[in-house]
């Protein structure tokens, strides 16, 4: 062992074995970030069964009210729910477990080793397309069962689906990251981060049907991801007639594609100038 | 830069806004030593070490650590330090998964297996960390820092809580590492822990290393006097000598044989450590 690390060090740097590369070591970090996601029992239940339970629950309640358009307000929640449950699982659940391995020293102790910093990155992107995906699926399921929900059928709406949840997640993921150096620990975290996104929902069309909301406040909801995830997929789940429901009586692709880009940009410059690796108390 | 020495820091400050955290530091480690750093709370251990470690920027001063300086140093040299942070908790994963983690950041790891064992958690691979007990979290902390095969190795207080067969087997295990070919920065609060393992030790008081030398050395003669004490006809008598030995013949003569009460003492690490950082304050 000695003679070993003796002509290590002794070696010329060409000589030393490649350090691990990003891509590898992101996947392998990304496999066990689910591994211990799904084995932390009250996270999960938190995050897949909290918006099932709403959704059953407001589902309950107003789901057999039709609007005037002819639309069942079960499948109004089911397109927003998912909207809410993409946001929950990206934007919540990843600022909270962020805030809360910053604070336990996890990520200073990553920071100590040759990991590339883009590796943690690339394993919590895995982490959240897993349990969005896994969120989207259990919403669907539970849709199509109660709530007269459907699948898309055009090609079209399966492409809206497709871009509105991937810019959809890597925007709320972004703005989870962001905020994860927010709180000064992760007892405030639930508080930084749990608030506004609640309010977000209620205000976003993923609680309150949109056309319901005060105009006030869906300026408000303009300003952020959610209100136009949710639009978006009403405009896939929903009948066609349902775009007379909409403020703008359009579904407005092209103005949810630009603010979700604009939300990834500026949440992606946000990341880079905030990111720390270690708790404000670690000075 | 010379080469033999892992770690070379001169003239090393650092300020907290207007308060000075190091007031010019010196200190040299050699390849293959075992280095304890000592000093109360506030001294600046942990703040001496973060620059050492990378983690913290200093305002002047020249660092460097296996030939580099920290402040600059990538991938490349962190593959080659290891680093022992003690965590308030852990994720839901086993001791064999995270260990087997940290071993794929590095180019040349350790068998986790083998490391596993070395820290003397074999049995116990397939248990989740939150579930381990605090002595054997600090050897899982221990395996995560060792089993990159570092040249030099960091350890923070790395006994702290440990009860005593505990912090026995984990001082073989730090002797072990050394044996090796480690070399090993350590600081902690528990004086017998830096005489059993240390070649050298730092005192470090008020952002200054006030004495630097072997455990049994520190200080110098001047606070290395034995403390000589007998019963005379008129009470207890203490003398402070440099030679011990003749006081014990001189008064043996005196007494005519026995010498009642007697006791010869040497000023332990604990004693050299408080007068120093005594003398500080």
């Amino acid at each position: 062992m000695t003679a070993h690390s003796m002509q290590r060090s002794a070696a010329p740097v060409s000589d030393l074995p490649a350090l691990p590369g990003a891509w590898r070591t992101g996947l392998s970090m990304g496999r066990l970030e689910v591994v211990a996601f799904f084995r932390e029992r009250q996270a999960v239940v938190f995050i897949f069964a909290l918006p099932v339970v709403l959704l059953v629950l407001l589902g309950s309640i107003f789901g057999n009210q039709a609007t005037a358009h002819g639309i069942s307000v079960g499948q109004v929640f089911t397109a927003g729910m998912i909207a809410g449950g993409i946001g929950a699982t990206s934007f919540q659940n990843l600022g909270l477990s962020i805030a809360a391995e910053r604070e336990r020293g996890s990520l200073k102790r990553l920071r100590g080793t040759p990991m590339p910093p883009a590796a943690y990155f690339i394993g919590k992107i895995i982490l959240v397309f897993v349990c969005t995906v896994a969120e989207v699926l259990v919403l669907l399921a539970v849709g199509i069962a109660f709530y007269h929900l459907h699948l898309p059928t055009s090609a079209a709406k399966w492409w809206t689906l497709a871009w509105v949840y991937a810019l959809g997640t890597i925007a709320c993921s972004l703005l989870g990251i962001a905020i994860s150096s927010l709180p000064r620990s992760a007892t405030n975290a639930t508080a930084v981060i749990t608030l506004p996104f609640l309010v977000l929902q209620f205000i976003s069309g993923v609680f309150v049907p949109y056309s319901d909301v005060p105009p006030w406040l869906q300026h408000i909801a303009s300003l952020f991801p959610l209100k136009w995830m949710s639009q978006g997929l009403r405009s896939v789940f929903l009948p066609a007639r349902a775009v007379a429901l909409e403020p703008g009586h359009a579904w407005q692709h092209g103005q949810t594609a630009v603010v979700l880009l604009a939300w990834i940009a500026g949440g992606l410059v946000l990341c880079l100038r905030t990111f720390r690796w270690r708790s404000s108390r670690d000075g | 830069m010379d080469n033999s020495l892992a770690v070379s820091v001169r003239g090393l400050r650092k300020r907290y806004g207007s308060v000075t955290a190091l007031d010019g530091i010196d200190l040299e480690i050699a390849r293959g030593e075992v280095f304890a750093l000592l000093g109360p709370n506030g001294a600046g251990k942990t703040t001496t070490v973060e620059i050492l470690e990378g983690f913290r920027d200093r305002n002047d001063g020249a660092v460097a650590v296996l030939g580099e300086d920290p402040a600059k140093a990538g991938r490349r040299w962190r593959a080659r330090i290891g680093i022992v942070l003690q965590l308030s908790g852990e994720a839901e994963l086993t001791v064999a998964e995270m260990v087997s983690q940290f071993a794929g950041f590095y180019p040349a790891p350790r068998d986790p297996a083998q490391v596993i064992e070395l820290v003397g958690l074999a049995g116990l691979a397939g248990r989740r960390a939150h579930q381990l007990s605090g002595g054997q979290r600090r050897r899982l902390d221990v395996a995560l820092g060792i089993v990159g095969r570092p040249e030099l190795l960091f350890l923070d207080e790395p006994t702290t809580g440990f009860d005593p067969e505990a912090r026995r087997k984990f001082w073989d295990l730090i002797r072990r590492l050394a044996a090796e070919g480690t070399t090993i920065l350590l600081t902690t609060h528990y004086m017998p822990e830096a005489e059993a393992l240390a070649d050298r030790v730092a005192v470090l008081a008020g952002g200054r290393l006030v004495a630097v030398g072997e455990p049994a050395a520190l200080g110098g003669q001047a606070l290395r006097e034995a403390q000589v004490g007998w019963e005379a006809a008129d009470g207890r008598k203490e003398l402070r000598t440099r030679t011990p030995t003749s006081v014990v013949a001189e008064l043996a003569a005196q007494f005519g044989g026995e010498i009642p009460g007697l006791t010869i003492t040497r000023p332990s690490l604990e004693d050299v450590y408080l007068d120093l950082i005594g003398a500080q304050r």
